[in-house]
């Protein structure tokens, strides 16, 4: 193999624009390139490093490709079994009201094993963080169908195309939750481009604020892609994203600090 | 002493309460005591029974097959506890709750018009006490200041107030305990 | 000063959690146990000791909130009955695979499917082999009084720190609903925040800058590692097999015959004892407090004394197997079930001892 050298100019302070921040670990992420769960770590632990919070914030991570979650992202963290972190938040949250609670969690996990859940949490109004990677697909087992696989989107196991007359509806959790008493913010974000990042870790910032609140639960989609899943490179994938799932899955606030 | 009782009527009679008290009697007179109930839909308007066992001794089974006593408040239960009595033993009903009278020729059988007696004073709520007051007069295994204490443990505070009408009742149980057969 | 009080195995198991200082209970309704909850309910624990008891959806989202409590170094445990104990399984072996301690009670009732709400011992498969995927074991308390289960409670809670691993209290629906007396211990502190920190240093309730960040998991990708992790929870168990073993024998001293027996039927068996003893047959009791560990050298010794062995179980035989184990063939183990809901009485049990071991 080819040795690589960096050239030492480069490495000059003043030459920094950009830099891991110290809340992901040294461990190479296990995502493929171009896959969005590494940017959603990277903006959820800016935002802990930010705000000041790593010594107060314990995390939970799911079953699906985000399982090691707990390897990358430098906190403490527990790993949940398929579909149950938000029950497993619940006690966290309950047993140190203090502090600051989230869970990370993909479509399968959240809105298939895990939706009763995930209904609770959200309708009991726990006071924490749920953060919804929502890739239309199981990418973790080799892209089977998702709850929120799209009409017509092809996937392992609906191969000729997901039909909803057999297969059913699309469900659109963060719709669903938005509408419950418990959730205080609502939101669906995205991580393809430099401005969509900002407004999402905007969104992740004012969940993890919210906690301060003590007034329910903040509830984060990020539509990501999969591009192994998806069978695409990471550019179409983004552009499939954009053109296939923002229409179904709009990108912006679905419920705000609504008075209570 | 090992007296073991079987207490069996309609959900709502106070079954379960009158077992409570005679156990937590026995429990304030420093004896050995379990109270097990009958549970589940079994009880829901349907019959409820108590098995009641006080003793000077460490306890065995809590689950009985046979008792000592059988105090009886409605039909269903004497057709089936009637031959859970040991023999020589003691079966006590109420005859308002019943429309057979008890077959058995080897043990004693005493009545007691608890529920006329309970209508007349108005005071349904300590049939079952005057039940017990006819058992206690018969079978004196605590003594009534025990049972006193009893009360006091087993009903809510607020209830406290009744206390001395429970004491009444049982005292009228007593004069109301009338032989049927009694085993020479 | 203990406190003597006339209580419902259920209400005595509840009443013993908030005095062990447990921090939470998570639950979900089921008969013949539901007493638990209500009580924790009705005791208003947060204003008492500050102990969370909530009620979840549902056991499988009870029995994870156990897994996050426990993460954390807390006192947590649940409850529940066959049905919502097949629900919990996975749950269970996550606890047990990331070595999490915590408190779990199962008041048994009659199976399989929805069954019956009497009293049943035929979760002891479930109980003691594991129940849910993986090779892991529980420590199993079996209390046969209401006393047993207020100090199971403590009990429970103090092996499950000291091994890291889960404590089921293995009850039945008859010694759930019962009264009997029991004597409460005082109020123990709950863990303040310090004590977490220094006495379970894994707990993920902060990272904070003097240590790495701690992560509980049971997952290892790598199978050489996993191996390993297996080797080690292998370890703990013998371990546990060495030092914690309890039983207790009743009139075996002059015995020719045993019965063995744990919770219910072996208070049964004791009535049995008694009117077997009337007719002049020496018959004595082992009963096994701890299912895991199985007592199998004190019952591998009673074979140069005893003739002959009569499991009595609430079941169709399953504590027998082990009982068989323990003995290796030396002599007669025979087993009288009644099950469904039903429970023996003594003297059929006396019935089947002549039947099955002295006449056969
Ligand atoms: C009880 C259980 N059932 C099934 C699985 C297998 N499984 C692992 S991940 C997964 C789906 C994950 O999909 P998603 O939550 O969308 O996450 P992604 O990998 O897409 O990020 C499944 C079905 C499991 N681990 N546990
Ligand atoms: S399979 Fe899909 S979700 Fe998983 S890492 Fe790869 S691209 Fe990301
Ligand atoms: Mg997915």
């Amino acid at each position: 193999m080819a040795e690589f050298k960096t050239n030492p100019e480069i490495l000059q302070p003043e030459n920094l624009v950009y830099k891991r921040t110290n809340l992901l670990t040294e461990k190479a992420l296990s995502y493929c390139p171009g896959c969005g769960h590494g940017t959603a770590h990277r903006i959820i632990m800016e935002v802990i490093e930010e705000m000041g919070i790593q010594s107060e914030t314990i995390g939970v991570a799911p079953v699906g490709c985000s399982v090691l979650a707990y390897e990358f992202m430098n906190i403490d963290i527990q790993q949940a079994a398929h579909g149950r972190a938000p029950a497993v938040a619940t006690a966290i949250k309950r047993l140190f009201p203090e502090k600051f609670v989230f869970t990370y969690q993909g479509d399968g996990d959240l809105a298939a094993i895990g939706t009763a859940e995930t209904i609770h949490a959200c309708n009991r109004g726990e006071n924490m963080t749920i953060f919804f990677i929502n890739n239309g697909i199981y990418g973790m087992t080799g892209g089977q169908m998702a709850p929120t696989t799209l009409p017509g989107m092809k996937s392992s196991t609906s191969p000729y195309g997901r039909d909803i007359q057999t297969m059913g509806n699309p469900l659109k959790m963060t719709e669903l939750v938005a509408t419950l008493p418990g959730t205080i913010y609502v939101t669906r974000q995205a991580v393809h481009t430099p401005s969509a990042v900002r407004k999402a870790k905007r969104a992740v910032r004012k969940a993890f604020e919210n906690q301060k609140l003590n007034k329910g639960l903040s509830f984060v989609e990020i539509v990501s892609n999969c591009n192994s899943g998806w069978k695409m490179n990471p550019l179409q994938s983004n552009e499939w994203m954009v053109e296939n799932m923002f229409p179904f899955y709009p990108i912006g606030d679905i419920k705000v600090n609504e008075e209570k | 002493m090992t007296e073991e009782i079987i207490i069996a009527g309609f959900g709502g009679q106070g079954v379960l309460s009158m077992g409570k008290i005679l156990a937590y009697s026995g429990v304030m007179q420093n004896k050995e005591v379990s109270w097990m109930p009958s549970y589940g839909p079994e009880m829901r308007g349907g019959t409820a029974n108590v098995t009641v066992i006080i003793s000077d001794e460490r306890i065995s089974s809590p689950i009985l097959h046979e008792y000592d006593t059988a105090i009886i408040l409605n039909q269903q239960s004497l057709d089936k506890f009637e031959h859970s009595v040991k023999t020589g033993g003691l079966l006590i009903y109420d005859p308002n709750g019943i429309t057979r009278l008890p077959e058995r020729t080897d043990i004693n059988i005493y009545s007691i018009e608890a529920a006329e007696m309970a209508g007349k004073l108005g005071l349904s709520r300590v049939f079952n006490m005057i039940v017990l007051g006819g058992f206690l007069k018969l079978k004196p295994i605590v003594d009534m200041e025990y049972i006193h204490k009893g009360l006091e443990k087993s009903l809510p505070a607020r209830h406290h107030v009744m206390i001395p009408e429970n004491e009444k009742a049982i005292e009228t149980g007593k004069t109301l305990i009338t032989p049927v057969l009694v085993l020479s | 000063m203990k406190e003597l009080r006339l209580m419902k195995g259920n209400e005595a198991f509840a009443e013993a959690v908030i005095r062990a200082g447990a921090d939470g209970y998570f639950g979900y309704p089921i008969t013949p146990q539901s007493e638990v909850m209500e009580y924790l309910m009705a005791q208003k624990t947060h204003e008492r000791t500050g102990m969370v008891t909530l009620q979840a959806e549902s056991e499988i989202a009870a029995i994870n909130m156990v897994y996050g409590g426990a993460g954390c170094g807390k006192r947590v445990l649940t409850s529940s009955s066959s049905p919502g104990m097949s629900l919990k399984q996975e749950g269970i072996s996550y606890i047990a695979g990331a070595e999490l301690p915590c408190l779990l009670l199962n008041v048994v009732r009659g199976g399989p499917g929805l069954g019956t709400i009497q009293p049943s011992q035929s979760d002891y498969f479930q109980s003691t082999k594991g129940g849910g995927h993986g090779d892991y074991r529980l420590i199993v308390l079996a209390p046969s009084s209401v006393q047993e289960m207020a100090d199971f409670a403590g009990l429970g809670f103090e092996l499950a720190f000291k091994y890291r691993n889960p404590v089921l209290v293995l009850s039945d629906g008859a010694i759930g609903q019962m009264m009997e007396k029991v004597e409460l211990d005082v109020q123990q502190p709950r863990f303040t925040d310090e004590e977490i920190r220094k006495n379970t240093p894994w707990a993920t309730i902060g990272k904070t800058p003097d240590r790495d960040h701690n992560i509980i998991t049971s997952l290892d990708l790598e199978s050489i590692k996993m191996e390993q992790h297996n080797q080690k929870l292998q370890e703990k168990y013998r371990l546990i097999e060495e030092n914690e073993v309890r039983y207790e024998k009743i009139g075996c001293e002059d015995a020719e015959y045993a019965f063995v027996a744990y919770g219910t039927s072996a208070r049964i068996c004791q009535k049995a004892i008694e009117l077997a003893r009337a007719e002049g047959i020496k018959v004595g009791l082992m009963r096994p407090i701890t299912l895991f560990p199985f007592p199998k050298k004190i019952l591998n010794d009673m074979t140069s004394r005893v003739k002959g062995i009569l499991c009595v179980e609430m079941s169709a035989g399953q504590m027998i197997e082990d009982v068989k184990l323990a003995v290796e063939g030396r002599i007669k183990v025979e087993h009288f079930g009644r099950y469904g809901g039903i429970v023996h009485s003594p003297s059929e049990i006396v019935e089947a001892l002549k039947k099955q071991i002295i006449g056969g």
